[in-house]
């Protein structure tokens, strides 16, 4: 038996090989380095340009002088980042977990589905973020609620919208085998549909994961509780302190790199399936 | 013991409307416990409608229709049958053998006796070191060689395939019809088979069904004669004449003008 199995799979010229460790580590450097290159280049030519080009601060600072900056403020730069870092992940989950209940929901009922989009889609034209002022004036000037409220319409969209066409694609093969098996209602959504939908959800989550940071610092811009990068990226601007103010922009762009890479983790760990093929 | 009986059967798609198709029309046909049927014929002859109807998948407009003695909705019910398409229609998600338990799954059976038969199933089908892959890393054909044991992992009675190996090649093709003969033997499962190979037809099956378009038709049955399969029987006399009927009996020499008109 076990010698015809070897025959098979030896004769079977399609039958993929699997990748070994080190040639995946050595692929995970071949894959960091250009992107590592190009970004040490473009600073170094940054660098050179306003220093030999004697651009003005206000315009643009030298890298050197943003990482002065950046290292010098660096616990409030930690302590703001962790405040907007809350108000993402807080308004992300909660957009998300409202977005995939409602795909879920728009999938089911076929009217709800149809009226759902437009709606959706009118919701993802409004400037969410112009929201933001009214929101503040409806709650305490203490309160992060309408920062978080901000970030979780801003995440329900793409979350929304990706989970909607992952639970509506179903392989024509697998509709008619759960035919076949007599299994309809709860067991096909739970067996075929979440799991067929999963790998779209997550695409949603990623665009939704780097747009919550960037809608938790902007809604800072118009007032409420002043304790996050945001609110440090205006006063900083307003006093004319350029190369702070851009240190808690870099500081806002890491944070929301590690959104990405966290739901891109969470996302190889969801769907061990598409990352072994 | 008869596996599937069908009499009268028809089947009319969009009844009564402008786009009305008269999909299968007078249909009786009775495969025995233990036959190999194949059911062959141009695209439009309805075979695979056929097919679903003895799987309920879809129901019949007239005529009646049993499978292992019961309605065929009740057989469904049942998991009398186990069913293998083209695609082979693996759950890319759940590993080769997570696959294969999914039907015994549905069942209720319980977790151990699940992976035990999942596991003899890939055995069955020399699969049994690919039981921890993701479908796909596996290739085209061991693919579907895990929706074959699928298939078969609740030991039904009644097998049914619609052009399952379609979309291989023709060396995996013709190792794969081998495999499928000696699992039917060794398991006595009953198999319709559908197929636009004449010599896959012919090879594999006790009785060819021939079919025919518009309104689809059965217009011929052939029984196959020859004995049991092996290498040499590919390059044998009587498998040969078996093509050269079927052959024939496709091209339809009794009514091939009455066919061009439409219903």
């Amino acid at each position: 038996m076990t010698a015809a199995v070897d025959k098979i799979a030896a004769a079977d010229p399609t039958a993929p090989v699997v990748v070994g460790r080190r040639r995946r580590s050595r692929g995970l450097v071949r894959g960091l380095l250009p992107p590592l290159l190009v970004g040490i280049g473009g600073l170094a030519l940054w660098e050179l340009t306003v220093k030999v080009g004697r651009v003005a601060p206000f315009i643009l600072p030298a890298p050197s002088a943003i990482w002065e900056q950046f290292w010098l403020s660096r616990s409030v730069i930690w302590q703001t980042g962790l405040a907007t870092g809350a108000n993402a992940l807080v308004g992300l989950i909660a957009g998300a977990v409202v977005g995939i209940l409602a795909a879920m929901a728009a999938s089911r009922f076929r009217l709800l589905g149809e009226a759902s989009i437009p709606v959706a889609a009118a919701l993802n034209a409004l400037p969410i973020i112009a929201l933001a002022p009214i929101l503040n004036n409806m709650f305490d000037s203490t309160s992060s609620i309408p920062r978080r409220v901000v970030v979780s319409i801003v995440v329900f969209f793409p979350v929304f919208i990706n989970t909607l066409r992952g639970l509506r694609e179903v392989n024509p093969t697998h509709r008619e085998l759960m035919d076949s098996y007599a299994a309809s209602g709860w067991t096909f959504t739970r067996l075929v549909r979440l799991p067929g939908a999963l790998p779209f959800v997550f695409t949603g989550l990623r665009q939704a994961s780097s747009l919550a940071v960037i809608a938790a610092v902007v809604a800072e811009y118009f007032g409420g509780l002043q304790d996050g990068l945001g609110s440090r990226i205006t006063s900083a601007a307003s006093n004319t302190a350029y190369p702070r103010a851009w240190a808690f922009v870099v500081g806002a762009c890491v944070l929301g790199l590690v959104f990405y890479a966290v739901s891109l983790g969470l996302e190889r760990l969801a769907t061990p399936w598409r990352r072994s093929r | 013991m008869t596996a599937v009986d069908l009499s009268g059967v028809g089947k009319v798609f969009n009844a009564g409307r402008a786009d009305q198709v008269v999909a299968l029309t007078g249909v009786d046909l009775t495969v025995e416990s233990g036959q190999f049927v194949s059911l062959i014929g141009p695209s439009g002859c309805g075979k695979s409608t056929l097919l679903r109807l003895v799987a309920d998948l879809i129901r019949p407009t007239t005529g009646t229709l049993t499978v292992a003695g019961k309605p065929a909705r009740k057989a469904r019910l049942d998991q009398e049958y186990g069913i293998a398409f083209q695609q082979a229609g693996l759950f890319e998600w759940r590993t080769v053998l997570r696959n294969v338990e999914l039907p015994l799954e549905l069942r209720g059976t319980g977790r151990r006796e699940r992976k035990r038969r999942a596991e003899e199933m890939l055995e069955l089908v020399g699969l049994s070191d690919f039981a921890a892959h993701y479908p796909a890393q596996l290739s085209g054909g061991m693919q579907q060689r895990v929706a074959i044991a699928r298939a078969l992992a609740v030991h039904p009675p009644l097998l049914l395939m619609d052009e399952p190996f379609g979309a291989l090649d023709e060396m995996t093709r013709e190792r794969l019809q081998d495999e499928l003969l000696r699992i039917c033997a060794q398991t006595g499962t009953s198999t319709i088979f559908v197929t636009h190979s004449i010599p896959e037809a012919v090879y594999l099956s006790d009785r060819v069904v021939v079919m025919s378009a518009r309104p689809g038709r059965i217009t011929d049955v052939i029984e196959i004669d020859l004995g049991p399969r092996s290498e040499a029987t590919r390059q044998s006399a009587g498998f040969f004449a078996g093509i050269t009927k079927v052959r024939r009996a496709l091209r339809g020499s009794p009514a091939p003008a009455s066919a061009e008109v439409p219903a």
